[in-house]
């Protein structure tokens, strides 16, 4: 049941979110990305492993927009390809770390005590790696390969998500309508599903967007290393990787995959800073009192 | 008696036995890796150069044939005595490898907190004296640039640049700043650059956000009602208490570069901690692996010690919250 203030708080959610422009661009950058992410293998102009090579090093042109690498593939096509490669990573892990990272802050900040200890214990372990070497542990440990990087990913950023949803929970937990749900005898997982998650759904999509950005710089930075996405399969990384041996002479092999990095990361990010605008009722107050000045 | 109760002591006291536990469980972490990759391994590190009498040689040379239980008190007692081990590729000991690597990094983390500082301080303080002005927009769209850009990449762009086509720095490569002052400072400008750069960008937002806070708070407002100086009023009272903040980001940042520029040394061939990890990584080298972990993962734990104990000397809020 939703009530009409409910109603009205999400309506003016919306409209301050709209009302950003920054914001509405990045989310139509994000929605040309998702787009690309998932037709890329019916809107390449070439096939991402076509070699060519007396067509190798072209510069950019009518038939290659992005030019050719030193095989003569067409970088579009596997700029493109490694998009999608990218998003599903990226998707995939933070998907995974939000599913652990929020049933563990939850239970930690609704049950607290020994368990909340423990838990945030084991997190504040997890805190002391430094994020890629957390994930080059993961590798190290089960080989390079998409399913480690993703594994890897959702490890390191699982931690995030079990604090901010741990944080939030222990402010709604003392709520009046959580303490009167209980009063009234309302089962546990009720009462986390009901009234704990969507009240503090605010910064953890906040929070995913962010971490969204962060996932997709992981993955480059692993499978520029060698240790991510592996060949055929093309990776921005690994693309800027082989960009390094002609880049004076083929600026567009290093240019163009990582503007498409900078790109989909620079959106997630000021996405993320439009939604905490929003979400955040701190800086939403500051952000309506400003507007009506 | 009064130094034991006193709320600093207690503070530092507390904070120090939680960096313990954590620490505790670092080390049982790191122990753990080479226990739970699947297979054996000590087969997977020798490769092609496997032949049984190689290892039985390297399976002793490890301990890894001796009961799990006296593995670990084993690990534990060693680690904590500085015996990390030695390298599966080398038979060199980790520690020393690890001591050897640690200047390289430390000064590259150092150049690129300096450089951040230098960037981030005046920006973010400018940025939020002119909030909601044009000045304010562009620092935050910067600043917005700075962390969406791939360190790698930025630092492939530097080299292309500075280094290939102008031909003012060298392409990569590392002197030790007693050795070769002259070429350190030639060898680190490039790298540094890349770290202070990205890093300045998160710290300019953490710096304006701050600086912004503080602004907002009524001992501000009341300096300024009673009539002291715009400047008087940014400089005492509002930079001075936002830069308690910036001391912890600062801290933090530092901890992170340390513990992340496993790329940037790549890129540039600089022989530090990140690159020995990158490297022990590929070759399946546990034990260096292992004992960089430890010693990275230690260092953040320290730095973060510090920082949060500075703090609370700083501000009597914390210790007393």
């Amino acid at each position: 049941m939703t009530t009409f203030a409910d109603e009205t708080t999400r309506v003016a959610s919306w409209r301050l979110l709209l009302r950003n422009p920054v914001t509405v661009v990045s989310a139509v950058v994000l929605g040309v990305v998702v787009f690309v992410a998932v037709a890329a293998t019916w809107i390449t102009p070439f096939g991402v492993n076509d070699v060519d090579v007396p067509n190798a090093l072209q510069p950019p042109s009518g038939d290659h927009w992005f030019g050719t690498d030193e095989l003569g593939r067409d970088l579009l096509s596997r700029v493109l390809v490694a998009t999608q490669a990218s998003m599903r990573v990226a998707v995939v892990s933070v998907a995974f770390a939000v599913v652990v990272g929020v049933t563990v802050g939850v239970v930690a900040g609704y049950r607290g005590g020994w368990v909340d200890t423990v838990f945030m214990r084991i997190v504040d372990v997890m805190f002391a790696f430094p994020v890629l070497l957390l994930a080059l542990a993961v590798v190290a440990i089960l080989g390079p390969g998409t399913t480690t990087t993703i594994l890897a990913i959702g490890i390191v950023y699982t931690p995030i998500f079990a604090r901010v949803a741990r944080a939030s929970t222990l402010g709604v937990r003392v709520e009046p309508f959580v303490q009167m749900s209980r009063a009234m005898g309302t089962g546990n997982l009720y009462i986390l599903g009901r009234h704990i998650v969507p009240n503090i759904a605010g910064p953890l999509v906040v929070q995913t967007s962010l971490s969204l950005a962060f996932a997709i710089l992981s993955e480059a930075a692993l499978s520029f290393l060698g240790l991510g996405i592996q060949p055929p399969q093309p990776s921005l990384g690994r693309m800027i990787f082989d960009s390094q041996g002609f880049v004076t002479m083929a600026w567009w092999m290093a240019v163009f995959p990582g503007a498409a990095i900078f790109v989909i990361v620079l959106a997630f990010n000021l996405v993320g800073d439009g939604l905490r605008d929003v979400l955040d009722p701190k800086q939403r107050t500051m952000i309506e009192a400003r507007s009506k000045r | 008696m009064a130094f034991f109760t006193h709320p600093i002591t207690r503070f530092i006291a507390r904070r120090l036995l939680h960096s313990v536990v954590v620490l505790l469980g670092v080390l049982v972490l790191v122990f753990a890796l080479v226990h739970v990759v699947p297979g054996d391994p000590v087969r997977i590190a020798l490769g092609t150069r496997y032949t049984p009498e190689a290892y039985d040689a390297l399976r002793s040379a490890s301990g890894l044939d001796r009961p799990i239980v006296e593995q670990f008190f084993g690990y534990i007692g060693s680690a904590l005595t500085g015996n990390l081990g030695v390298s599966f590729r080398n038979g060199d000991p980790v520690t020393l490898t690890l001591l050897e690597r640690l200047p390289a990094t430390v000064s590259l983390g150092l150049v690129g907190i300096v450089i951040a500082l230098l960037i981030a301080l005046p920006a973010g303080i400018w940025s939020a004296l002119r909030e909601g002005r044009a000045s304010d927009a562009i620092v935050r769209v910067t600043s917005q640039f700075g962390v969406s850009i791939p360190d790698f990449w930025l630092g492939i762009l530097l080299i292309a640049f500075f280094a290939t086509t102008l031909g003012w720095l060298p392409t990569s490569g590392y002197r030790p700043l007693f050795d070769d002052p002259a070429g350190w400072l030639r060898h680190i400008v490039l790298p540094g650059l890349t770290v202070g750069l990205v890093a300045a960008a998160i710290m300019t937002r953490y710096v304006r956000s701050a600086v912004l806070e503080v602004a907002s708070m009524g001992y501000v407002r009341t300096a300024r009602s009673k009539g002291l100086t715009p400047r008087v009023v940014t400089f005492r009272h509002t930079v001075r208490n936002a830069l308690v903040p910036v001391l912890t980001i600062t801290g933090i940042q530092l901890a992170t570069i340390l513990g992340g520029v496993i790329v940037v040394e790549v890129v540039f061939a600089w022989p530090g901690l990140g690159r020995l990890v990158y490297n022990a990584v590929a070759a399946r080298d546990y034990p260096v692996i292992q004992g960089a972990v430890l010693l990275i993962a230690a260092l953040f734990l320290l730095i973060n010690l510090i920082v949060d104990v500075l703090y609370a000397v700083v501000d009597p809020r914390i210790r007393l919250a």
